[in-house]
């Protein structure tokens, strides 16, 4: 399965700029393995303690993952997913 | 810097009034590469919390969507604090993600006295910078959206 993976602009360093990229996967955490091994250093921004961080928002097509099965949601071919860090603070 | 016109902060301010004593949040977007803030987009706090902030996950989606189509960016990113002061904290500095937005702070501990400020937070680094509240861009920028009103 092949998706779009949206790159927010932190992240972009580790995709030499790119603001998307291709990533192949039939659930989130598959696309972020997949990543990983395109795009080395992705994988622990977004996964810690084998669930997604906390304050990283994953999105397949406009849905939030975390009511989807977080790591366990399902992508089909042509989804794209999207990464935003969470926009929090004290 | 950060240069501002007033109705914009304003509208900061009044957000932080109006949800004291819960933190708010939210977002001045502008045209990509212009540094310049222009539509106000005040967003739901989804911690609904004295002590902390979170833009709901939906709607910040639907924003940072609504942006890229129109080659937007968040140009500014503010939140108040209401018991402290206007100075990011920890986890404001933990969580800042956006190295190109000018992050304001609005305090609103005292009700009569308006405290805005405004920082840069890359990596872990804050950087106080100057705000300049102005009436309008017209005389500091050129494009556009500089024609003023007629009548």
């Amino acid at each position: 399965m092949a998706v779009t993976v949206s790159i927010p602009t932190i992240l972009r360093t580790h995709t030499g700029g790119e603001k998307a990229v291709e990533a192949t996967g039939s659930t989130v955490a598959e696309i972020i393995d997949d990543l990983e091994a395109r795009h080395g250093g992705l994988k622990t921004r977004l996964v810690k303690e084998g669930t997604l961080h906390r304050f990283v928002n994953v999105y397949v097509n406009d849905e939030d993952v975390r009511f989807a099965g977080g790591l366990e949601a399902k992508v089909s071919d042509g989804d794209t997913v999207t990464i935003l860090p969470a926009v929090a603070g004290g | 810097m950060l240069q501002i016109r007033r109705d914009l902060v304003d509208e900061m301010v009044a957000h932080a009034r109006r949800d004291h004593p819960d933190e708010a949040c939210g977002v001045i977007a502008g045209p990509d590469g212009t540094d310049r803030p222009e539509r106000f987009v005040p967003m739901t706090n989804a911690a609904r919390s004295p002590t902390f902030y979170e833009f709901d996950s939906a709607e910040h989606f639907r924003l940072w969507r609504e942006m890229d189509r129109n080659d937007e960016v968040p140009v500014v990113i503010y939140h108040s604090h209401t018991a402290t002061e206007a100075y990011p904290s920890r986890t404001d500095i933990a969580l800042a993600s956006e190295p190109g937005a000018h992050y304001v702070l609005v305090s609103t501990r005292h009700p009569e006295q308006i405290e805005l400020r405004s920082y840069r937070i890359v990596d872990g680094q804050v950087t106080e910078e100057p705000v300049e509240v102005v009436e309008s861009y017209l005389f500091s920028h050129t494009g556009a959206d500089d024609v003023p009103d007629r009548g």
